[in-house]
């Protein structure tokens, strides 16, 4: 084998989840490291700093992961820089190829995230109102910065060009073992692309009415899981529990409905579909026997854009802050 | 010089459609405002095809069916109700006002009534302004 593949890692505005993910591959990943050679896992994970990263040469990388989303100035620095360093660039997890659980943030104004997060949540002590600055002099000379919190959350691709897209809410590590396999064996797949398998969750989940030969009847009653316990062989649909499962990428094996919990679309959508919570309205509604239904659902779930949009906010066409610093080459098309 | 609003009209080809025709031969006068696209059915509208207008700038989008029981495929427009119901929520909780969008049943025989519908839209898009995802028709075609 040729020279080892150099990867990278980088998280942006996420959680760290999607790393935990991929070293929950534990000793597939060691042995990973046979073929893989880590040159940048920050800030998680390896010891280097942004500059190692800046002091590259261009296009040093072969591979280079990125989860969470763009929140602040500093992901909107490193992702560019990444980019530049890097051959191919991977959109790892929903934060990073559809703007994730933080994008919800962008339905409020910035006042509103601040008020809520740094004075009136109930575990916040801040009698003086303390906001954070990003630039501060620290006894008349030191010149103190933290990263600016942007206006808006963006995906990956409203910034820089992305090559491959894999979602997940963490996605599941054999995603990295696949890239891997395919760019050691130079079978890539068109850029572009999203990684994944393009079969709904209903088709890896076992309540399947298909499989278990439930009738599909137009559903009655909408029901919330704080309401009642699901049964669990039967079709959380037709029970009345809203699942976003018929319009959401299964690669998960449906690993919610295996312990009675809906989906709620982090899979990204199944192809074809422009606009996620659009398509999610249409499907849900289709289930539904009557317009007192739907104002029932409308009813039971409180804001419909966070439910709809949980993982998508920011691909939604009715987004009204896109991304203004996008690079040529971006993706057009969502 | 006050704003024409810019409506994309989804109109079913057995009902709306047809009611729109007949409004053309009656010589109901309506603004000029609205571009109707010709549907098989309101229950072919995918919402999606709703937020695009919006998103390409739309003022208003404008999606009509047949009356209920009148469907020609029985139960096109039953689906189509409960999902713009959803939809206009959906709207509203995105941050954009639902007024834009609206749902009417105009069978094939109410020329006169699609002419009041679109005379009545235009004039609450008048007062709503144009759509600010994009501006609407002051920006070009």
């Amino acid at each position: 084998m040729a020279d080892k593949l150099k990867t990278a890692f980088l998280l942006a505005g996420g959680c760290a989840g999607c790393e935990m993910s991929v070293v929950d591959l534990s000793e597939a990943l060691v042995d990973a490291l046979g073929s893989l050679e880590i040159v940048f896992w920050a800030p998680t994970v390896a010891d280097v700093k942004y500059k190692d990263l800046e002091d590259m040469p261009d296009k040093f990388i072969d591979l280079a992961f990125v989860d969470g989303m763009i929140r602040n100035s500093e992901n909107l620095h490193t992702v560019k820089v990444l980019r530049q360093k890097s051959k191919v660039l991977v959109a790892f997890g929903a934060c990073a190829s559809l703007g994730g659980i933080a994008a919800m943030g962008d339905l409020h104004t910035k006042e509103e995230l601040f008020r809520q997060a740094y004075k009136t949540s109930f575990s916040t002590d801040n009698p003086d109102g303390v906001y954070p600055t990003p630039e501060y002099l620290l006894d008349g000379k030191y010149n103190l910065t933290i990263p600016t919190f942007l206006d808006n959350c963006s995906t990956i691709d409203q910034v820089v060009g992305v090559d491959y897209y894999v979602g997940g809410c963490p996605p599941h590590p054999s995603f990295v073992g696949h890239l891997v396999g395919a760019i050691l064996s130079g079978k890539l797949p068109p850029a572009g692309s999203w990684l994944t398998g393009g079969k709904a969750v209903c088709d890896a989940c076992k309540r399947n009415p298909a499989i278990t030969g439930q009738e599909r009847l137009p559903v009655g009653e909408i029901k919330r899981t704080v309401d009642d316990r699901p049964d669990p062989d039967k079709c959380l649909l037709q029970q009345g529990y809203m699942c976003f499962g018929p319009v959401t990428q299964g690669d998960c094996g449906g690993s919610c409905l295996n312990v009675n919990i809906p989906c709620r679309g982090c899979g990204g959508p199944i192809p074809g579909i422009k606009d996620f919570g659009a398509r999610c309205v249409s499907m849900l509604a289709s289930s539904m026997a009557d317009e007192e239904v739907a104002a029932q659902f409308i009813e039971k779930y409180n804001n419909m854009a966070k439910l709809v949009y949980r993982y998508s906010h920011t691909v939604s066409k009715l987004n009204h802050r896109i991304a203004e610093h996008k690079e040529a080459g971006a993706r057009q098309d969502v | 010089m006050s704003f024409t609003p810019n409506i994309v009209g989804f109109a079913c080809q057995w009902c709306t459609y047809a009611g729109a025709d007949l409004a053309g031969n009656l010589r109901a006068k309506y603004p000029p405002s609205i571009k109707l696209i010709k549907v098989p059915c309101s229950g072919r509208v995918e919402p999606e095809y709703i937020m695009e207008a919006f998103a390409n700038g739309a003022d208003g989008v404008l999606v009509g069916g047949c009356h209920f029981g009148d469907c020609h495929y029985k139960s096109g427009n039953y689906k189509t109700a409960n999902r713009m119901k959803i939809l206009s929520q959906l709207l509203e909780d995105s941050g954009f006002d639902r007024n834009r969008f609206r749902l009417e049943w105009i069978s094939g025989a109410e020329g006169y009534r699609f002419a009041e519908v679109v005379d009545a839209f235009t004039k609450e898009l008048q007062e709503l302004g144009p759509n600010p995802l994009k501006g609407g028709n002051g920006h070009g075609r």
